[in-house]
C-alpha cells in the first residue's frame, strides 16, 4: 500500500531543488525540503510568495517543470495516481458545492476514492463526530458558517485516511475563535497520526501550530526550523533603543559581548542580545552615560515569529494591518 | 472496474432534481414550444397546404407532426450544449479541483455528465411526445404495439447518440473556459446555425447549394431524419414535400452520429488531459 515510509526512516514529503515558472516569472525558485512522518510543517509566507504552486505540484494538480519531488514515496510524476491516493487536501478557496448536503459532500469524496459503501458509511459518521457536523448532515452546504465549511472540508480531506493532508491557507477568511478551535482539530488529526502539511502567511499560525516551519518569499526558502529555533536565531532578546546620538551608541555597543546583532531603524536601533536582556540592559545603559549619550525610549521584548519573519525577509507580511509595529521592520542596510 | 462515472452522473442528477425552478422549467420548455409555437405555425401551414392536391395512397402529415421531430431535437440540442456547464461552475466555484486531485481518470468526468445529459434529454424527449399525442401530432399513427416500442426505441437511439455527441463537445469547451459568460456567448453562436440550417422546422430543399449541403451533414438533420422515421414511417408527405427514407439512409445518419460523438470525445478527452485547474 502507500509509501515505505516506517516511521521516520524516510521522509514523508520529500523535494529537491524545485522550480516553477508562469512564462517569465518564476513563482518557485530552487527550493528543497523534506517533511517528517507525523509532523506539522508549514510554509510561512507572504501571498504570491510561492506556497500554493509549491503545494500544487505536490499533490500533482500542476505537473513538475525542474526539480525532484515525491509523497509517501511516490514521485510526483512518475506516479502520480500513487501520491492521489496517498493524500488529502483542503483547497485555499472554498471547493464545496453550495447544493449538495454535507453528508453528500463526504459520500461523494469516498465514491470518489472508490471506497466500499459500508466503510463510507462508517467513516462518515466517524468524522462527522470528530468536525461536530453531525447535527448538520442533511444541511446544504451553502447555509454552513465559515468555520463549519473549512471544517467540512478538513472532513472530507481526511476521508480517504491519507498519509498526508495538505492545508493551503486553513483558517483565512475566519474569525479568531473559530481560528483556534480550527488549530485544535489540526492538532487533533496529527495527533491521530497524520502527517501535516500546511502553508500560511499568518506568522501565530505557523507559531503554534508547526512542529517545523520554513520561510517561503520570492519562491524560495530563506530558513527552516523549529518556532522556538528560528527565534533563537534573533537571541535571547531584542532591545530597541532611541538614544541623543545613535550612530556612536550602535558603534559603542557593538563592542559588548552579549550583543549579538544591531539593526537600526528610523530613530532608534535594536540590540539582539544573547544574554537575558534584563540584565544586560543595566550595562548597556551605564556603556552609554559613560561617553555622555542620553537615552530616551527603552524597550525590551522576546523575539516574536513576526521579528523571525521580517528579519529574514526585509517585510512585513504585505496584508498585516498597517501600524503593528514590529521590531525589526527596518531592512538590515536600509533607510 | 472503476465506476467513477457513476459517481459523477450520482452527483449531477442530484442537481437536477434539486433545483425545483430548472427542473420544472426544462421539463415545461419543449411543451410550451410545442404548444405555441407548433399550433401557430401549423394552423398556418395546414390552411396553405389546404388546397395542395395529395396523390392517391400517400401519407400526409399535418405541421404539428413534422415539427414536433424538430422540437425534440431542439430540445436535446440545447440541453446537451448547456449540459457542461456545471463543469466550469466546478472549475471556478465547485468541486472540480477536488475530482482532479482525485485518483479517478478523468474521462470518468466527461462519460459521468455525458451520461447525466443523455438522462435529462430523454425525460424531456418523453414528455414532449407524449404532450405532442395529446395536442394532435400523429406520432406512431396507425402503428401497432411492438412497431411503437421498436419506434420509442428507435427515437431514444438516435436522441442519445446525438445529445452525447453534443455534451462532449459542452464538456470540452466547458473545460476550456474562464467565464460562463463566455460559454453562454460560444453555445448561442453554436445553436444558431445548427439549428436553422436543419430541416427542424422546414424542408432543405429549397435552401441555396452550400446551405444545403451544409444541412445534409448537420447532425441535427441526421437525427430528425431518426426521429422522423421512427416516429412517422418511412414514406410520408409534408409540406408539400415527399421523405423517403431507407433502412440504410437511417443507417446511414446514425452512423454519422456516431461519428460525430467519436470526434467530439476525443476533443474532450484532449481538454480534460491539458486541463490545469488551481
Amino acid at each position: 500500500m502507500a509509501g515505505t515510509a516506517a516511521s521516520g526512516a524516510h521522509p514523508v514529503i520529500e523535494v529537491k531543488n524545485l522550480e516553477h515558472s508562469y512564462g517569465d516569472f518564476k513563482a518557485v525558485d530552487g527550493i528543497s525540503f523534506s517533511v517528517k512522518e507525523g509532523e506539522i510543517f508549514s510554509f510561512l509566507g507572504p501571498n504570491g510568495a510561492g506556497k500554493s504552486t509549491a503545494i500544487n505540484i505536490l499533490i500533482t494538480l500542476l505537473s513538475l517543470q525542474k526539480g525532484e519531488a515525491s509523497v509517501a514515496g511516490f514521485d510526483v510524476t512518475k506516479n502520480p495516481q500513487k501520491v492521489r491516493e496517498s493524500i488529502g487536501v483542503v483547497f485555499q478557496d472554498i471547493t464545496l458545492d453550495r447544493d449538495m448536503t454535507v453528508w453528500e459532500i463526504l459520500e461523494f469524496h469516498g465514491r470518489l476514492y472508490n471506497m466500499s459503501r459500508e466503510e463510507r458509511r462508517k467513516r462518515i459518521d466517524e468524522l462527522l463526530r470528530l468536525v461536530q457536523l453531525d447535527a448538520k448532515k442533511d444541511e446544504r452546504t451553502k447555509n454552513l458558517s465559515g468555520g463549519m465549511k473549512r471544517r467540512l472540508e478538513i472532513a472530507r480531506g481526511l476521508m480517504t485516511r491519507p498519509k498526508v493532508l495538505f492545508l493551503d491557507e486553513p483558517t483565512i477568511g475566519l474569525d479568531p475563535q473559530t481560528r483556534m478551535r480550527m488549530w485544535d482539530y489540526i492538532k487533533g488529526v496529527n495527533s491521530e497520526g497524520t502527517t501535516i502539511f500546511l502553508t500560511t502567511h499568518y506568522m501565530d499560525e505557523a507559531d503554534r501550530l508547526s512542529d517545523r516551519i520554513s520561510i517561503i518569499d520570492h519562491g524560495k526558502i530563506i530558513i527552516t526550523g523549529t518556532s522556538y529555533g528560528l527565534k533563537n536565531t534573533l537571541g535571547r532578546d531584542l532591545i530597541y533603543l532611541e538614544t541623543s546620538d545613535n550612530e556612536s551608541a550602535i558603534r559603542i555597543l557593538q563592542g559588548l559581548p552579549s550583543v549579538r546583532d544591531i539593526k537600526s531603524k528610523t530613530k532608534g536601533f535594536v540590540l539582539m542580545v544573547n544574554e537575558d536582556g534584563t540584565k544586560v540592559l543595566p550595562v548597556i545603559i551605564d556603556a552609554l552615560r559613560g561617553r555622555g549619550i542620553e537615552l530616551s525610549t527603552i524597550n525590551l521584548k522576546k523575539p516574536s515569529m513576526d521579528d523571525v519573519f521580517v528579519f529574514y525577509t526585509g517585510k512585513e507580511l504585505r496584508d498585516e494591518p498597517e501600524g503593528k509595529s514590529v521590531y525589526l521592520t527596518m531592512r538590515p542596510g536600509g533607510h | 472496474m472503476s465506476v467513477g462515472f457513476a459517481t459523477i452522473y450520482w452527483r449531477d442528477m442530484i442537481r437536477f432534481v434539486r433545483f425545483k425552478t430548472l427542473l420544472l422549467s426544462s421539463l415545461l420548455q419543449p411543451a410550451l414550444w410545442l404548444a405555441f409555437f407548433g399550433i401557430a405555425m401549423s394552423s398556418s401551414f395546414d390552411r396553405l397546404m389546404a388546397g395542395v392536391p395529395v396523390p392517391p395512397g400517400m401519407q400526409t402529415v399535418g405541421y404539428l407532426t413534422f415539427m414536433a421531430a424538430g422540437i425534440i431535437a431542439m430540445t436535446t440540442l440545447f440541453t446537451s450544449l448547456f449540459g457542461g456547464i456545471v463543469i466550469l461552475f466546478d472549475k471556478n466555484w465547485g468541486l472540480m479541483r477536488e475530482i482532479l486531485a482525485s485518483p479517478m481518470d478523468r474521462n470518468h468526468i466527461i462519460v459521468g455528465i455525458a451520461l447525466s445529459g443523455v438522462t435529462k434529454s430523454f425525460i424531456q424527449v418523453i414528455i414532449i411526445m407524449v404532450f405532442g399525442i395529446l395536442i394532435g401530432a400523429a406520432f406512431f399513427a396507425g402503428f401497432g404495439a411492438l412497431q411503437v416500442v421498436i419506434g420509442v426505441l428507435g427515437i431514444l437511439a438516435f436522441v442519445g447518440i446525438f445529445a452525447l455527441g453534443f455534451l462532449f463537445l459542452s464538456a470540452g469547451i466547458a473545460v476550456s473556459m474562464e467565464s460562463p459568460e463566455g460559454l453562454q456567448g460560444i453555445i448561442t453562436l453554436l445553436t444558431m446555425p445548427i439549428f436553422f440550417a436543419s430541416n427542424a422546422l422546414y424542408p432543405t430543399d429549397s435552401f441555396p447549394p452550400v446551405l444545403q449541403t451544409l444541412s445534409y451533414y448537420n447532425p441535427m438533420t441526421l437525427m430528425i431524419n431518426g426521429i422522423r422515421y421512427f416516429a412517422i414511417g418511412p414514406e410520408f408527405l409534408a409540406l408539400g414535400k415527399l421523405y423517403v427514407y431507407t433502412p440504410a439512409d437511417i443507417a446511414l445518419s446514425f452512423f454519422g452520429l456516431i461519428l460525430f460523438a467519436a470526434i467530439t470525445f476525443t476533443f474532450a478527452w484532449w481538454r480534460f488531459k491539458n486541463a490545469v485547474v488551481t
